[in-house]
């Protein structure tokens, strides 16, 4: 049984881990590889975004929350904020993220409150996207010889970071019950568990995250409270 | 004078116009408080993400006032999180009407018939749609893409 997340940075860490998410797949809007993967890229973040305007809202205003604060005080995982690169580590880093999110949601589902209804709500939503994760896993992964290489290079760049997800919780068996199906029918290699880059949770991020926020809250912090 | 019922039921989705918000599933109660007369408009989010929430919102606002009844707030609550199963049938059918594909039972996931010519014979082309709330398909018979509410 998971411990249900109570405390202000376990609140953070799951609404920050969907705010930063949705930040870098909107990055994908007009530059996905085709108009359909552009849509379902955008339709994620909007998703993603939900979750962290009612996760974040429980915390404090989300509009201060997501655009007054500086990095060392966000809590999201080092994945989320690493930078999109090839579109094969944009859909590793979904596979890994959104896998992790259905359990984490599903287990929160099952207690009581305002964090139980909106787990309840986004399990549904989660499941949508490691469904569209692995469906291009396993496009590239079993593809043409060049995606198997992107899709394996993605893979083994991303595999350490995912360590960092299972901080405090138990559900790593699971969620290897969900990715390791997935690469193997994509023929793809799973990496051997080793360096585990940590850091995200406490406030210690990559450098990417400082540009991340730099062009999320410009317009915010150029003119505060501003309105239309 | 119109019930505040009445006038919160009759407000229409503003990203799929044909269905109003309770045929929808988005309505899920309206009550009056007895002692002070304010009513209270209860929906629930079809999307955690929906960015129609805050239209509906202030469109459920509008109607609620314009039948007479000053005193209105509109609350949104999750739990039961929304399904496709919570579209009314005459919803399914203006959909179906609108060219837009309803969705099937959520435990059982058919491919949708097209809604122009009725052929079984469809393809998803992608998950995600116009809206969170849609997929694009299209139709071998006919060619045509069409929109899909998927089922959730």
């Amino acid at each position: 049984m998971t411990t249900v997340a109570t405390t202000r940075d376990e609140l953070l860490a799951i609404g920050d881990d969907a705010l930063v998410a949705a930040q870098r797949l909107a990055q994908w809007c007009s530059r996905a590889p085709e108009m359909e993967e552009d849509v379902a890229l955008a339709n994620i973040a909007l998703d993603q975004l939900g979750v962290a305007r009612l996760v974040l809202s429980m915390v404090d205003n989300e509009d201060t929350l997501a655009f007054q604060r500086d990095d060392r005080e966000f809590r999201n995982c080092l994945l989320v904020e690493l930078p999109n690169e090839d579109f094969a580590v944009t859909i590793a880093k979904l596979l890994f993220l959104s896998a992790f999110q259905l359990h984490r949601y599903v287990a929160l589902s099952t207690g009581h409150g305002q964090l139980a209804d909106i787990a309840a709500k986004a399990r549904k939503e989660s499941a949508y996207h490691v469904d569209h994760a692995t469906l291009w896993t396993i496009r590239l992964g079993d593809g043409t010889q060049e995606s198997h290489r992107r899709m394996q290079d993605a893979v083994d760049e991303l595999w350490p970071y995912t360590h960092e997800l299972f901080v405090g919780n138990d559900l790593r068996a699971t969620w290897l019950s969900t990715v390791e199906p997935a690469l193997a029918t994509a023929t793809l290699q799973r990496p051997a568990d080793g360096w585990a880059p940590s850091g995200g949770r406490a406030g210690l991020h990559t450098e990417h995250l400082s540009y991340l926020l730099a062009e999320m809250q410009v317009l915010h912090r150029a003119h505060p409270g501003a309105r239309w | 004078m119109v019930s505040p019922r009445a006038a919160a039921a009759a407000v229409v989705d503003p990203e799929i116009r044909v269905l109003t918000i309770e045929e929808l599933g988005v309505l899920r109660d309206v009550s009056v408080d007895p002692a002070s007369g304010r009513v209270i408009v209860t929906i629930t989010p079809t999307y955690s993400g929906c960015p129609a929430m805050d239209v509906i919102r202030s469109d459920v606002e509008h109607a609620v006032r314009a039948a007479g009844h000053p005193d209105v707030v509109v609350e949104t609550a999750l739990r039961p999180a929304w399904s496709t199963d919570m579209i009314s049938e005459s919803g399914k059918a203006k959909l179906a009407a609108a060219g837009i594909a309803p969705p099937g039972p959520v435990l059982l996931q058919l491919a949708p018939r097209c809604p122009h010519c009725g052929s079984p014979d469809t393809e998803q082309l992608s998950r995600f749609g116009s809206t969170a709330c849609k997929a694009l398909w299209r139709c071998r018979a006919c060619t045509q893409p069409f929109d899909h509410i998927k089922a959730l």
